[in-house]
């Protein structure tokens, strides 16, 4: 079905971003940054009329134009939306809007804010287009566009070196993924096209995948999912999303938490169709998730900066949604992604709120007790944890859940991927209470200076903050299993995942059963939480110095993974572009074009020689050729 | 008795003196009447074939070189005239300007 207005969703961040660059500065902070908000919110309600209007089951399309023509292969720039976009669509620009309102409020003082936000609205154009694609082609022009996006906006405070570095290693090592990402699609396109299909439409591949082999296939899957891994923060990529909170903290919540870093899973619901050819993918992406899932949640065990225990935590729920990819549960995992987009965010942007109050301090030792002074902020915060923790009715609680359960009865699943999930589920529980008690209770352990100065938001941030922690317990309701009011979230995805979609069959009683068991460990771990932190208590230092606080080392700096690539990747690859750069270049490629040269030169410093300039001596020699190549003919006869 | 050969050999020769004059000799106008002697060795040639093979284009072609040389002398004079204006000198070895 065509609908000729789905172009604006992405086009009127653009054009809101381009005027705000050519004449942010004459519009004045106000205006510009009122100008990015009103264009996102435009967005957000053509997605909402989009999604009221898209009956079940029905794509709309917007073709803008023939992109590239070349024999037989047709590129257009062309927009769809399913079911699948459209949740996609609703969690960007909603989730977008909010964050742009929010920042209204914390980058007020800032002297970048109109640049901000013109790099902001670019994101949501760029993610709009990644979501809307209905080719690999845009959708990867899009996912190179919120790669750029983001690196421009972790360094956003450029003058402070540590934010560029960390720019620089978000970009680099997302590169490495692209890389692979790229591949896979030339190869998808290389080989149907060998069998005389050439596309790149999401609608004809799918048609025509069973024209591949099943080893293409798993080698294709296996590329797009090392893109995954990059974009997604997956291991071995993951080490780029804790750096990335150099950045201001909206963006954190907005790129880091809620839209970008969630690509590589909606790149792998949207190609379901050829993952589910791949068994063996499908098991890597399984384990690879819960292992992402469990370590990260490790070292967020000991993380003390407050963003970074928010970083990890995402990388661990992006751990979940993989793991609930791997085992063939599409849905599921964009359930928890839409749910997470809701708690993640208010996270984020409740601990931005503390930041904000506190005038950029981050390290949670240096705070306590800020329930009294931040009440907005503390009840936001305490709903979104509860919702990660998965406290009974939140929305944490059924999407992570579903996940749980289908790790466990799908036929991709298994019982150690349950496990894995569950002892996780149990972490998730202890470090978010432990931060949340490092926070907001006990005494302020900061200095008097800083105590003075405390106070709440202002109401565009506070606000912001309900809405989301409303959705943190609702949103999660659409999902709910089949003893409570049944699922409403699968049936709207079924036309897409259809096929795919792995029936989980089993007793409702067998469910209630991991529920509980997930609800206990979840409730241990916020126990413990309580027991290290919530009270006046010796115990944390005590565990950190088990061992010679060897462990507690290892874990805060995130198992030496970041040493380990250094040494391993970083360091020799420095040797060998300074090898290259330094000897390489000048003595071989220097060498070899300067060695022609001077070989011409030599060669015709010998043979200008001949050219004496004397007409007599070019006659005689005129002369002599005349009398060889006489003799020559006279000789043949 | 005088025959073909004689005639050969004779323009053969006066050619010869014609080419060595035009390689060795370090004045223009030498230079200059030597082509006019190669010329004239190659015209006696054709004279020659045209009377032993009773043919009338040897004599022909006589005519139009004849015509070439005149043409080629005077352009090949005005030439020598306007550079020894401008040198002073005839001597082709000096001429060197062109050379890189």
């Amino acid at each position: 079905m065509t609908v000729d207005f789905l172009r604006w969703m992405p086009l009127i961040p653009l054009l809101a971003s381009l005027v705000n660059i050519f004449f942010g500065a004459r519009l004045g902070k106000k205006l510009a940054a009122g100008l990015a908000c009103a264009a996102v919110a435009a967005s957000f309600a053509i997605a909402l009329f989009v999604f009221w209007q898209l009956p079940a089951g029905a794509t709309f399309r917007d073709t803008v134009y023939t992109w590239i023509e070349s024999g037989s292969l047709q590129v257009k720039l062309s927009f769809q939306v399913d079911a699948l976009t459209a949740v996609m669509l609703l969690v960007v620009t909603g989730i977008g809007f909010l964050i742009h309102l929010y920042s209204l409020g914390y980058m007020g003082h800032d002297e970048g804010m109109t640049r901000f936000f013109v790099y902001l609205n670019l994101f949501i154009f760029f993610m709009l287009l990644l979501v809307m694609a209905d080719n690999l082609l845009v959708l990867f022009v899009g996912w190179e566009g919120v790669g750029l996006c983001s690196y421009l906006l972790i360094g956003f405070w450029y003058h402070d070196h540590k934010n560029t570095i960390a720019g620089n290693k978000a970009f680099i090592v997302n590169r490495i993924g692209d890389f692979g990402f790229m591949l896979g699609i030339l190869l998808i396109v290389t080989e149907l096209g060998r069998q005389g299909i050439w596309t790149l439409d999401f609608f004809e591949l799918q048609k025509h995948v069973n024209l591949l082999s099943p080893d293409i296939i798993t080698l294709i899957t296996l590329l797009l999912f090392v893109g995954a891994t990059g974009k997604s923060a997956q291991i071995p990529l993951f080490v780029w999303l804790p750096d990335a909170m150099a950045g201001p903290t909206p963006v954190s919540a907005l790129i880091h938490a809620a839209t970008m870093v969630t690509a590589g899973v909606y790149m792998t619901a949207r190609l379901h169709f050829l993952f589910v050819l791949a068994p063996a993918t499908l098991s890597l992406i399984a384990i690879i998730g819960a292992a992402t899932a469990f370590f990260a949640a490790t070292v967020a065990l000991a993380q003390t900066d407050i963003k970074r225990v928010l970083a990890y935590s995402t990388v661990s729920q992006l751990g979940y949604m993989f793991l609930a990819l791997g085992v063939g549960a599409f849905s599921a995992a964009i359930f928890h992604l839409f749910t997470h987009a809701f708690f993640k965010a208010c996270l984020f942007l409740g601990a931005g709120s503390v930041i904000h109050a506190l005038d950029g301090e981050q390290d949670m030792r240096d705070m306590g007790g800020l329930r009294r002074y931040l009440p907005t902020t503390y009840w936001t915060y305490l709903l979104a944890t509860m919702a990660i923790s998965g406290a009974p009715l939140t929305a944490g609680f059924f999407s992570k859940d579903l996940i749980l359960w289908h790790a466990y009865s799908s036929p991709h699943g298994s019982t150690e991927l349950w496990l894995v999930g569950w002892l996780t589920a149990g972490m998730t529980a202890f470090y978010m209470f432990r931060q949340f008690f490092m926070v907001f209770h006990g005494e302020f352990r900061g200095s008097e200076h800083a105590k003075a100065h405390i106070h709440e938001s202002p109401r565009a941030m506070t606000l912001v903050l309900m809405v989301l922690a409303v959705g943190s317990i609702f949103a999660g309701w659409l999902g709910t299993p089949d003893y409570l009011w049944g699922n409403r979230w699968d049936p709207w995805l079924e036309p897409i995942f259809g096929g795919a979609h792995e029936a989980a069959h089993g007793a409702a009683a067998e469910e209630m059963r991991l529920m509980a068991l997930t609800l206990a460990i979840g409730g241990l771990g916020f126990v413990l939480a309580y027991i290290a932190y919530g009270r006046k208590s010796k115990l944390p230092d005590q565990i950190a110095s088990l061992a010679g606080g060897a462990f507690y080392r290892v874990l805060f700096k995130n198992y030496y993974i970041d040493e380990l690539y250094d040494v391993l990747v970083v360091r020799p690859f420095t040797y060998f572009s300074r090898w290259c750069a330094q000897f390489f270049d000048p003595a071989i490629i220097d060498g070899l074009v300067n060695a022609v040269a001077k070989g011409t030169r030599g060669f015709s410093l010998i043979w200008r020689e001949v050219q004496t300039g004397n007409v007599q001596h070019y006659l005689a020699g005129f002369l002599a050729a005349t009398v060889a190549l006489l003799l020559y003919f006279l000789g043949q006869q | 008795m005088v025959t073909l050969n004689h005639y050969l050999i004779l323009g053969a020769v006066i050619f010869a003196i014609g080419v060595i004059g035009v390689v060795t000799r370090r004045n223009l106008i030498v230079v200059l009447m030597s082509i006019e002697l190669m010329l004239n060795a190659v015209n006696l040639t054709f004279i020659a074939f045209s009377r032993f093979l009773g043919s009338m284009q040897g004599q022909v072609v006589v005519f139009f070189v004849m015509a070439v040389a005149a043409a080629e002398a005077v352009i090949g004079l005005a030439i020598i005239i306007s550079v020894f204006r401008h040198r002073r000198s005839l001597d082709p070895q000096e001429m060197q300007l062109l050379k890189w």
